[in-house]
């Protein structure tokens, strides 16, 4: 390995070696990809995947800066409390946790040469990941199948949906939507949630000639379930990749762990820190969506 | 593949990852119970402060420093990664200035 050559163009002006592939020609030498750096100490990826977690603090900065401006700016009493799972919240958070840790276990293990180890650590990471987005994937489809609606007598109902009618059309006001919910006395969000939290639900069946307006939470709904479904979403949208990026270190690319066992172990590395931003992220947004 | 010190080494850092590991579960714990009480809200300067926010956002920072000291090895990191991370957290913060700045726009504090 050229460690004297950082700059990549030089080695490809370099004289090439015509009995070598020519994907070795181009990539054997890439310097620093193991060894660290004299003038930095590190080695190029770990420079890279910092300058990456920099650019996505700012990113995730930006919006939690938006969801403070959109949460002062609320008029007081109107910005939803309780309108999330917290237990829910409170596992998926527990098990972001495990996975940070099983990341750092499996690298120890890389570290002490135990590949059989690694594997299991990164499958329980790999779990955890799957059971994250499974649980945020049932809070979502709980929101989009929460209903409000306000009838032409001025009445608010609110709650789940059980079934429609084949006839059902909002535009054509044909047929009847029912919900298993309870009515409404006020429309301001603190009432609202205490009268919630009481109410014997019940199926309600409203034909549609009586409906003025009827919506989901979804992330129309509000500003606070906009900003919600956009922290998460992106979240999850990290969650995800970072999983994908695990699993693929984990199984396709495994073979770099016998020809280039400290390369391998960067790698992990390298996801790890991902993983561990995705879940310092996570640490944030559970409080300030779902206790505070 | 490793010398001795080394094996050491990762040893220690692998207590160290469980202390943490719990210390972050009794963390998650004390978030959620924190937010059942009620704590009596101050005033500073005539503006009322909800201290059940300041209580959730102390405990998510301690967590994030485990997270970020330990898992992410930032205790003991080289000196460029603290370059680039302190001139992320200059922008950072100068991003949530330009919120509180905004906020002249809006009725101030009207989170209860």
């Amino acid at each position: 390995m050229n460690t004297a050559c950082p700059a990549t163009p030089r080695i490809l002006l370099r004289k090439t070696n015509l009995d070598k592939p020519l994907w070795e020609k181009l990539f054997m030498d890439i310097p620093y990809i193991v060894k660290p750096r004299e003038d930095t100490g590190l080695y190029n990826a770990k420079v890279g995947i910092w300058l990456f977690l920099a650019s996505e603090v700012m990113l995730f900065g930006a919006l939690f800066s938006s969801y403070i401006l959109l949460r002062v700016g609320a008029a007081a009493g109107t910005w939803p409390h309780g309108l999330l799972n917290v237990a829910l919240g409170t596992i998926n958070t527990l098990v972001l946790i495990c996975s940070s840790v099983t990341v750092v276990m499996s690298w120890a293990s890389l570290k002490l040469g135990n590949f059989g180890r690694y594997r299991i650590y990164q499958s329980i990471t790999l779990l955890c990941a799957l059971t994250f987005l499974g649980i945020k994937s049932v809070e979502y489809h709980d929101k989009f199948n929460h209903y409000e609606v306000i009838q032409t007598d001025g009445r608010i109902v609110d709650g789940h949906l059980v079934e429609r009618t084949k006839d059902f059309d909002l535009a054509k006001k044909t047929g009847a939507v029912t919900l298993l919910g309870h009515f409404v006395e006020k429309t301001e969000a603190g009432a609202h949630e205490a009268t919630a939290k009481h109410a014997e639900h019940s199926n309600i069946t409203i034909p549609v000639a009586q409906i003025k307006k009827m919506e989901n939470y979804g992330p129309w709904h509000s500003t606070y379930l906009a900003i919600y479904f956009t922290l998460t979403g992106l979240h999850a949208l990290h969650v995800f990749a970072g999983a994908a990026v695990i699993f693929v270190i984990w199984g396709p690319l495994a073979g770099l762990w016998k020809t280039d066992p400290a390369r391998y172990t960067n790698r992990i590395e390298i996801s790890g820190l991902f993983w561990h931003f995705v879940d310092l992220v996570w640490i944030f947004l559970f409080p300030v969506l779902y206790l505070l | 593949m490793s010398d001795s010190h080394d094996i050491h080494h990762v040893h220690q850092a692998v207590r160290r990852y469980l202390i943490v590991f719990g210390a972050l579960l009794v963390g998650t714990l004390l978030t959620v119970w924190a937010s059942y009480v009620h704590f009596i809200h101050f005033h500073i300067g005539g503006a009322e402060i909800n201290t059940n926010v300041v209580v959730a956002l102390f405990i998510a920072s301690v967590k994030a420093f485990l997270v970020a000291g330990y898992f992410m090895h930032l205790i003991s990191e080289r000196k460029m990664i603290y370059g680039i991370l302190t001139a992320t957290g200059f922008f950072f913060v100068g991003l949530m200035f330009l919120t509180i700045w905004a906020m002249h726009d809006y009725p101030m504090l009207t989170i209860k």
